[in-house]
């Protein structure tokens, strides 16, 4: 690949630069990853030890020992991907009818949508609480997949109507000639031409559902609880926690994680699709 | 041969729901990350051996959050928690609204009267229990027994804000990394307000007069936030308007507070060699006075109450009884030490021997939470209960603003002046909305 930088020495001072950005954008996450290692002690200690501490393993087993982790992580994974599998339905159908069959009202509707957005949760916070109580919801995990899916809908019938923009309108034009009816012509023709965009939407709305913090805290108690509220239960308001906090952060953190790290090239390829053209 | 089959599955599981129904009563119970509740997690074995029954389901959460979550299902009756855990500030509050059950079966054998009077009082409304208590605290002075010494300074009685001011200028040494005092500084109506609240009683100040207005324009209020910000702000921590209870306490067993005032029950924190390098360096002596020492110390229970929305009542009333118990106490002795024991609720605790032996900060636990009387706890009369707060809902905001306004001052953001006007304002605009006058 050719470089934008002539010079050995502006090559070199470029990759310092996208090194130092990278690390001060990661160390949190090391620190944290450090600190669930140390013990409470050395978790406070000043100035901060690096990596020259007694390395233990407490924190683990005494949360795993603590709480049902696999209970959490369950919900958060039915939570996330139910959101997202329930969202795909109706994003997909929508961005079709925008994309390829638009008004002239479409754009204000897409802004419009966006604007649900922008209310902060807490505003609506008691007229949902007492809709799930009358209708026996809270903490129930039908629920929240519900919430999620409504609060993400708005980003990813946005995401997918650029993705679907993109694709040119003959291609479904010559399937429906031949005879394809609107189901076939979405599910045969535009759907794998979409994939990559699909992938993207599903990968950032997981994400967004996995790490959703005000509702999952608020709406549940014990049985839909996912792993927000796993974290949350660690910090105590007399005794040093931070140790076991970061330990609980870790493990809650870690399978979206390592999900987001095998998928990037797709979640990269999705968010800065039609950026360039 | 199929439907039959799906028929008899189905009988199976229809069967299996119905009895599990009827077999179990589960009980929610919502609690703080704190370590003696932690403790009684995992000591649980104990009640649902005696009461097969009973399964329970912990939410632990963090403070605030907790409140929140507790505060929104009392407020809208939803019932998704069957025991909570409370604070002596909400107790009385929630209790007139009728928002707890009142807790009048805890069982022949629970020795009601052997609670702390000053704590029943505080959990009760018309003579009625709310809440039992879990454990309880104070606040005192802990101190470096090893600088005192070396700096010839003794502790003869009880001492006032003006001698903890000269002993921490004596102490104070930040090149070698030791501050004169280490006090809470992180604004918040349980956190900086805390504190002040117990130094303004100290100096014959009150939050309201008897007509319920807010007196942060008298001398009184001026003289304590002026040692609070002049104390603090020169031989305190640097930063130390972040500090809360566990900067503190982190900041303490590291070895860097000469003093420390805060809440009694980090005596067993900074005592333990695991924790604290510190640990056989501490003496404990009573929170200061000033004109008087009436109010001077805070007093505050984590305990356990029961939504008047819990369908479970009965069972919650059993564990309740079960885990703020004498029994309980002795659970806790043969499994972790008496050291370990939740301290402060119960009178028959401070006259066992072997409690006495393993907690060195009994007495002065003791001394503290008897001495801290939450309707008495001002020089001039008041018409609120409560120590380092007033018992009405709209303290929590009051305090949090008041709060930051001393924590602004302590920055050096805001006179001390000013601030008091501030508090006063911003107070006095809330009661009369609030329609107190």
């Amino acid at each position: 690949m050719e470089s934008k930088f002539k010079t050995p020495f502006g090559q070199f001072a470029y990759t310092v630069f996208a090194w130092i950005i990278g690390l001060a954008i990661f160390f949190p996450i090391l620190w944290m990853v450090l600190t669930s290692f140390k013990s409470e002690l050395d978790a406070v200690n000043m100035p901060p030890l690096f990596l020259d501490f007694n390395w233990t393993l407490e924190n683990y087993t005494g949360i795993l020992e603590q709480s049902n982790y696999f209970k959490f992580a369950m919900n958060s994974v039915i939570l996330s991907f139910g959101s997202t599998f329930i969202g795909l339905i109706f994003a997909v159908t929508c961005a079709w009818a925008m994309a390829f069959n638009p008004t002239k009202r479409t754009k204000d509707t897409l802004l419009w949508m966006l604007s649900t957005k922008m209310m902060p949760p807490v505003g609506v916070l008691v007229p949902i609480y007492l809709v799930f109580r009358d209708w026996g919801l809270l903490d129930n995990r039908f629920g929240l997949i519900m919430v999620l899916f409504l609060m993400n809908l708005p980003i990813m019938v946005w995401m997918l109507y650029t993705y679907f923009k993109e694709i040119p309108k003959d291609i479904l034009e010559a399937a429906r000639m031949d005879g394809a009816t609107l189901p076939k012509e979405i599910i045969f023709v535009l759907l794998p031409m979409a994939i990559p965009g699909i992938a993207s939407t599903m990968l950032l709305n997981v994400i967004l559902a996995w790490n959703e913090a005000f509702w999952t805290l608020n709406l549940t108690t014990s049985d839909a609880a996912p792993l927000t509220a796993f974290i949350a239960s660690y910090s105590s308001p007399e005794g040093l926690f931070w140790a076991k906090l970061s330990a609980a952060s870790t493990l809650a953190v870690a399978p979206i994680l390592i999900v987001g790290w095998f998928s990037q090239k797709q979640l990269v390829r999705g968010l800065t699709f039609g950026a360039v053209k | 041969m199929r439907n039959i089959m799906g028929a008899a599955l189905c009988a199976l599981l229809a069967g299996g729901v119905a009895f599990g129904a009827s077999a179990e009563t589960k009980l929610t119970i919502a609690t703080v990350n704190n370590g003696d509740m932690i403790r009684m997690q995992k000591l649980t074995d104990d009640f649902t051996k005696k009461n097969p029954d009973i399964s329970l389901e912990w939410v632990t959460l963090e403070e605030n959050t907790l409140r929140q979550r507790v505060t929104t299902d009392i407020a809208t009756n939803s019932g998704q928690y069957d025991i909570m855990t409370i604070g002596t500030y909400e107790a009385p509050i929630w209790a007139k609204k009728g928002w707890l059950a009142p807790l009048e079966d805890l069982g022949a054998d629970y020795d009601v009267d052997d609670l702390m009077p000053a704590i029943r009082a505080a959990l009760s409304n018309d003579d009625k229990l709310y809440a039992a208590p879990f454990y309880a605290e104070s606040s005192m002075m802990m101190y470096r027994k090893d600088l005192f010494e070396k700096a010839g300074i003794e502790i003869n009685g009880r001492l006032t804000w003006d001698q903890t001011l000269d002993i921490a200028k004596k102490l104070h040494d930040p090149d070698n990394g030791v501050y004169g005092i280490c006090l809470r500084g992180k604004a918040g109506w349980g956190e900086n307000m805390a504190l002040i609240s117990t130094m303004g009683n100290a100096y014959g100040a009150r939050w309201f007069n008897e007509e319920w207005k807010p007196e942060f324009d008298g001398q009184e209020w001026k003289d304590a936030l002026s040692m609070y910000v002049n104390i603090l702000g020169k031989y305190g921590p640097p930063g130390a308007t972040s500090n809360g209870f566990n900067e503190n306490l982190s900041l303490f067993n590291a070895g860097k507070c000469a003093m420390w005032i805060d809440a009694t029950v980090a005596a067993s924190f900074v005592t333990n060699p695991k924790d604290s390098k510190v640990a056989d360096q501490v003496g404990f002596t009573e929170a200061p006075c000033a004109v008087t020492c009436t109010g001077a110390n805070w007093l505050w229970a984590w305990s356990l109450a029961i939504p008047a929305s819990s369908k479970n009542t009965e069972a919650a009333e059993k564990f309740i009884s079960w885990a703020t118990s004498k029994s309980y106490a002795e659970l806790v002795a043969s499994k972790e030490g008496w050291a370990n024991v939740p301290p402060g609720t119960r009178m028959s605790l401070y006259q066992n021997e072997k409690y006495l032996d393993a907690a060195p900060f009994a007495i002065k636990t003791l001394a503290a939470i008897d001495s801290a009387d939450p309707i008495n706890s001002t020089l001039k009369p008041k018409p609120y209960v409560g120590v380092q707060f007033a018992a009405i809902p709209e303290f929590q905001g009051i305090g949090t603003v008041v709060g930051q306004q001393f924590s602004a001052a302590l920055a050096g953001q805001v006179s001390v002046d000013q601030a008091l006007a501030n508090a006063q304002e911003s107070t006095d605009r809330t009661m009369q909305k609030a329609g107190y006058y």
